[in-house]
């Protein structure tokens, strides 16, 4: 298996501007951002949710909390084959009972992902109200999870992945579309597994 | 990431790696520990055996609590009421429980080398919780956060271990972890409680008659339980022993200002710790309780718990 990259979905510009957007949408659908929490899931919902709380307070002037969620613990797909997971820490310093909370992640794919975080922030307390902001919408959905916040719905293939990079975890600021393509000489199947 | 361990039976197999990658994956169970609600999902269905050969009280509980806080159920095994008092050989107990198809066994018993013993021939994970003299590395391990925590690394720190080296497991546990991290560790107890082959433990390893000496310029002082059971064979009066090696509050001002006090506990107050000390600012006993809780869970989620499947789908990474 080989992987290959289709195509740009957005340019470090259109990253920006897009957050810059979805900040101000979360702003708006919560009153100002009054008791407006935000939940990054790890790894790269983390960044993300650090730079919309950035751009709140720049224009809101409101300090937004910014908590961070592993999801490892309650992932639904850990069988007895392969690598384990390694669990991280979830720092989430302020008590989510009574927030509205926004979770945010990259990409929105099966829902799965959105189903454990959702699992692990009841165990935490009892939000008022929890909300989903992600980057890309991709489609394929498992459970009946949607985003109320999107940076932008691509149509993909089952074989496509779509890949955000951010300047704090992989060095370059831009999202690809790359896909997985049967290879003779490859070995393995690479790539973001 | 870390290659999956089959099970866990000793410090001495580890290496340093494997050893930091436990006490690394503690810490996201440490802050667990503070959740309101104190109860995962990830172990659901799968059932570890808790089989102690030997009684205990705060080992089993502390295990019995990780795996039900991990979502596992347990089923319990307590030499007091089983069939061991009726005869029954310890494989054959063993070969018991594994065939209600436990996911792991937890096992403690007053035979060295029971757990391999065990292990060699089940299926299933063996953790020991002790073992006769030999180990107890969970201790050790839940002992390594509780440093770690407070001085910010093990390397080259000096511990001090005080009292029945020879029969404690927690001691040659302890030695044979903080060794790989060049801990310089200083054993003082009384001499018959001393194992022969002491020096040749480990390199960094020296033997010191005097608690006084023993204690100067000490990071951790790590007091032993007086299993009072040995105090007579041969006899060793109380008085003797806490004239000797009490962890007073007198000695312990020749350690360092900041130094860490552990107990393994259960501990004899006014034997061989006094209670100041025990109740003392540089006292993390009860640290050292929690730590072994968020230690278990990392053990049992790594034994038991599964690497996710191949799934179709990219998962986070």
């Amino acid at each position: 298996m080989r992987i290959v990259e289709k195509r740009q979905l957005l340019s470090a510009e259109e990253l920006g501007r897009t957050l810059q957007r979805m900040a101000h949408e979360i702003a708006e659908k919560t009153g100002g951002a009054k008791d407006l929490a935000l939940i990054g899931v790890r790894r790269r919902g983390v960044p993300l949710s650090q730079r919309l709380a950035k751009a709140i307070r720049s224009f809101a002037h409101v300090d937004v909390p910014v908590g961070t969620l592993d999801i490892t613990l309650y992932r639904d797909d850990l069988s007895t084959v392969g690598a384990q997971p390694v669990v991280q820490s979830t720092d989430i310093e302020f008590a989510v009972d009574n927030r509205d909370l926004v979770i945010v992640d990259d990409v929105l794919y099966t829902g799965r992902t959105i189903r454990a975080a959702m699992n692990g922030l009841f165990d935490l307390g009892r939000p008022r109200r929890v909300r989903l902001c992600v980057l890309i919408d991709r489609g394929h959905r498992e459970l009946p999870i949607e985003a109320s916040f999107i940076g932008r719905t691509v149509q993909t293939s089952d074989t496509e992945i779509v890949e955000v990079r951010l300047q704090e975890i992989d060095g370059e600021e831009r999202v690809m579309l790359v896909d997985r393509v049967a290879d003779s000489a490859g070995a393995g199947s690479g790539g973001k597994i | 990431m870390l290659q999956r361990l089959p099970h866990l039976l000793g410090i001495e197999s580890l290496n340093r790696e494997q050893i930091e990658f436990f006490l690394d994956q503690a810490k996201p169970f440490q802050e667990f520990q503070r959740h309101p609600l104190k109860k995962l999902a990830t172990l659901r269905g799968k059932t570890v055996a808790i089989a102690f050969f030997e009684s205990s009280t705060r080992t089993r509980i502390s295990f019995t609590t990780a795996a039900s806080r991990l979502g596992a159920d347990t089923m319990a095994l307590q030499a007091e009421a089983s069939s061991l008092k009726k005869g029954e050989s310890l494989i054959d107990t063993v070969r018991t429980l594994d065939a209600m198809k436990p996911d792991a066994i937890v096992m403690r018993h007053s035979s060295s080398g029971a757990p391999h013993f065990v292990a060699d021939r089940l299926e299933i994970p063996v953790l020991n919780a002790g073992d006769g003299t030999h180990e107890h590395p969970t201790q050790a391990l839940l002992d390594a956060l509780t440093i770690r925590d407070r001085k910010g690394t093990l390397e080259g720190l000096n511990v001090t271990i005080l009292g029945d080296i020879l029969h404690s497991r927690v001691a040659r546990s302890n030695i044979h972890l903080l060794t790989k991290f060049d801990a310089h560790i200083t054993l003082c107890g009384p001499p018959m409680w001393m194992p022969p082959e002491v020096e040749g433990l480990a390199p960094c390893l020296r033997r010191v008659l005097r608690i006084e000496e023993a204690i100067e310029g000490a990071d951790v002082v790590m007091a032993l339980r007086v299993q009072t059971e040995r105090l007579h064979e041969p006899a060793l009066p109380p008085d003797e022993y806490i004239a000797g090696y009490q962890l007073t509050p007198d000695r312990l001002r020749l350690a360092r200002p900041d130094a860490l006090v552990l107990h393994p506990g259960p501990m004899n107050r006014g034997l061989e710790i006094d209670s100041a000390v025990a109740d003392g600012p540089q006292s993390c006993v009860l640290e050292q309780v929690t730590n072994g809780l968020a230690v278990r869970m990392a053990l049992l989620y790594h034994l038991v718990g599964g690497p996710p499947a191949d799934a179709p789908h990219p998962a986070k990474d």
